[in-house]
């Protein structure tokens, strides 16, 4: 929580979404139900969860292109819910947004596209061109400037979407599924210029996301999305490495490669199984990922370790790694070995082998 | 064919480029707002008002569907107040406006429900009040669409125009038929549908040919 030290740029209290169910007798259909969230100014947040989960909702209730049903929404310390048509509209233009499928005008050039927001804004023709070509030299297009959008690639058109958004000098960038749409290689240099303009121009940034691995690669806190509610959030690190919940788990499974195939880890372990032992996954992080720790099992419990599965990764430059083992020896050593390694700061989960 | 012959063709063309070209700019320039209304006050768009839509959606479909023949009779009184006669060319372009207004109003409706609604919403996120999204985004994105139909529009006046005889508004149809049919000079029939068809058949590719150039998707 130490990014709240400084005003929240975004503070959403107690939103709800209601929509009207399909029919007139039928219940409401609940998108989002009591969100609260603090975001810092200058951070990157997430906001993950599965398809239907109500991210797009929940985004577009920042800028209200969805009127929450209850709750208020903050946004560089102006109730937006309590603003009339033309305030809302000038409140807009300090918040921009980037989609999954870019929404560029097709009829326009890129550098028109960029234009558009200052044209909607009464700014001079002059002083747009003045601030639309440093834009477009930020997101490296300086050269597409006069092309259409049918004539860039997926990765181009969402930094036309990205200067677009920056052209009126936002405070927020709202980013809905903005690498949904994009190749693994182009997403990451997206998410690299994400994390650039972040730390340039101090941006507060939201990102939601069904793809872990966009979380893992910019955010600096996140949220997990389930059925319309908040079901985790915490600093990106803590969330992946000490997941609470089902649903972060399930996610974070796909990005973080500790799943051995079932049928070979009941292989491989089933043999031993019978003769006393039982399979473990200790997860390192920071400072204990490089002690060694095998060794001092078998020197002082006295068991047979045998490695499984081992991965390491790093989330926000930390280290960050899991190792399934197979632990044999009496279950008095095993229990001993378990507590020692939590005393040692080791986080250890007894895996279950059918 | 007969020098008077020719002479009538051509000026039995200029009548049914008179009537196509005034019936047509009249029906563009009401028919594109209408055709906005008919899709901004839809359920759901940004100027959303179901009841005005209903209303303005069954005036359209009723002047749609009268046959142009009897819109042209019907009309008459309408005709005579504005033009101040029931009979001639200019007396023909009122009925032919009239008939073409709703026509292009559906077909600008059409072309601007193509408009991806993720556009509107990326407008609306920048601050865009309704009238900007109107101006900025839906009729530039359209446009090549709204050509098209202004294109089919066109074509179908060249068509209509040849009851226009009915009131005595002459044209390339009337000279078919008066001469062509009742007098029995298929050459002259023959003629007349050739040019139309030649006429029609540059009409369609100018506007294919405009909307391609606007068309950059």
């Amino acid at each position: 929580m130490e990014n709240l030290q400084t005003a929240p740029m975004i503070a959403l209290n107690a939103i709800a979404k209601r929509y009207p169910g399909p029919s007139r007798d039928s219940a409401a259909v609940e998108a989002l139900s009591n969100i609260d969230l603090t975001i810092a100014e200058g951070e990157i947040f997430g906001i993950i969860g599965k398809s239907g989960a109500g991210k797009s909702t929940l985004i577009r209730c920042i800028n209200l292109l969805e009127r929450p049903s209850a709750g208020q929404v903050i946004v560089a310390g102006r109730d937006l819910t309590a603003l009339s048509d033309a305030e809302l509209r000038a409140a807009r233009r300090e918040i921009g947004m980037i989609f999954q499928h870019f929404n560029l005008l097709a009829n326009r050039t890129v550098f028109a596209n960029v234009a558009l927001p200052l044209e909607l804004a009464g700014i001079p023709r002059a002083e747009i061109a003045a601030r639309v070509d440093p834009l477009l030299e930020l997101v490296g297009l300086a050269a597409q400037r006069d092309r259409y959008p049918s004539q860039l690639s997926g990765g181009q058109k969402q930094r036309v979407g990205i200067a677009r958004a920056l052209a009126s000098r936002p405070k927020v960038l709202l980013c809905d599924e903005a690498t949904s749409a994009l190749d693994p290689e182009t997403t990451r240099s997206i998410l690299a210029l994400l994390r650039d303009i972040n730390q340039r121009l101090k941006l507060t940034i939201v990102v939601i996301t069904h793809e872990m691995q966009v979380i893992k690669d910019l955010c600096d806190r996140v949220a997990v999305l389930d059925h319309g509610r908040i079901v985790e959030s915490g600093r990106v690190f803590e969330v992946f490495t000490a997941p609470t919940q089902p649903m972060t788990k399930t996610l974070i499974a796909d990005v973080i490669g500790h799943e051995l195939p079932e049928g070979l880890l009941e292989r491989l372990a089933q043999p031993h199984l019978q003769k006393g032992g039982q399979v473990v996954r200790l997860f390192f992080t920071g400072a204990s990922a490089d002690a060694p720790l095998m060794s001092a099992l078998t020197r002082q419990f006295g068991l047979d370790v045998n490695i499984l599965h081992g991965q390491i990764d790093e989330i926000q430059g930390e280290p960050f790694g899991s190792l399934l083992v197979l632990l044999e020896g009496d279950v008095a050593n095993r229990q001993g070995a378990l507590t020692w390694l939590d005393q040692q700061g080791i986080r250890t989960e007894v895996v279950n082998v059918a | 064919m007969s020098p008077e012959l020719l002479s009538l063709l051509w000026d039995s063309f200029i009548e049914t480029l008179v009537m196509v070209g005034l019936s047509g700019g009249i029906a563009t320039l009401i028919g594109i707002p209408l055709g906005l209304l008919l899709a901004v006050t839809a359920p759901g768009h940004i100027l959303a008002r179901p009841a005005f839509n209903k209303i303005l959606g069954l005036v359209v479909n009723a002047v749609r569907s009268t046959p142009f023949i009897i819109l042209m009779v019907a009309i008459i009184p309408f005709t005579r107040l504005i033009t101040g006669t029931s009979i001639g060319t200019a007396a023909a372009v009122v009925p032919l406006a009239i008939a073409a207004i709703p026509f292009v109003g559906r077909l600008v409706e059409g072309a601007l429900r193509e408009v991806d609604g993720g556009l509107i919403e990326a407008a609306q996120a920048m601050g865009a009040t309704p009238m900007q999204i109107i101006t900025k985004v839906l009729v530039p994105e359209s446009l090549p669409g709204i050509l098209n139909g202004l294109t089919i529009m066109l074509v179908s006046l060249i068509g209509f125009s040849a009851m226009a005889g009915a009131v005595g508004g002459g044209g390339l149809g009337d000279l078919g038929i008066r001469y062509g049919y009742q007098r029995f000079m298929p050459e002259v029939m023959g003629m007349v549908v050739l040019v139309l068809i030649v006429f029609v058949q540059l009409v369609q590719s100018c506007g294919d040919w405009l909307s391609r150039r606007l068309n950059h998707r």
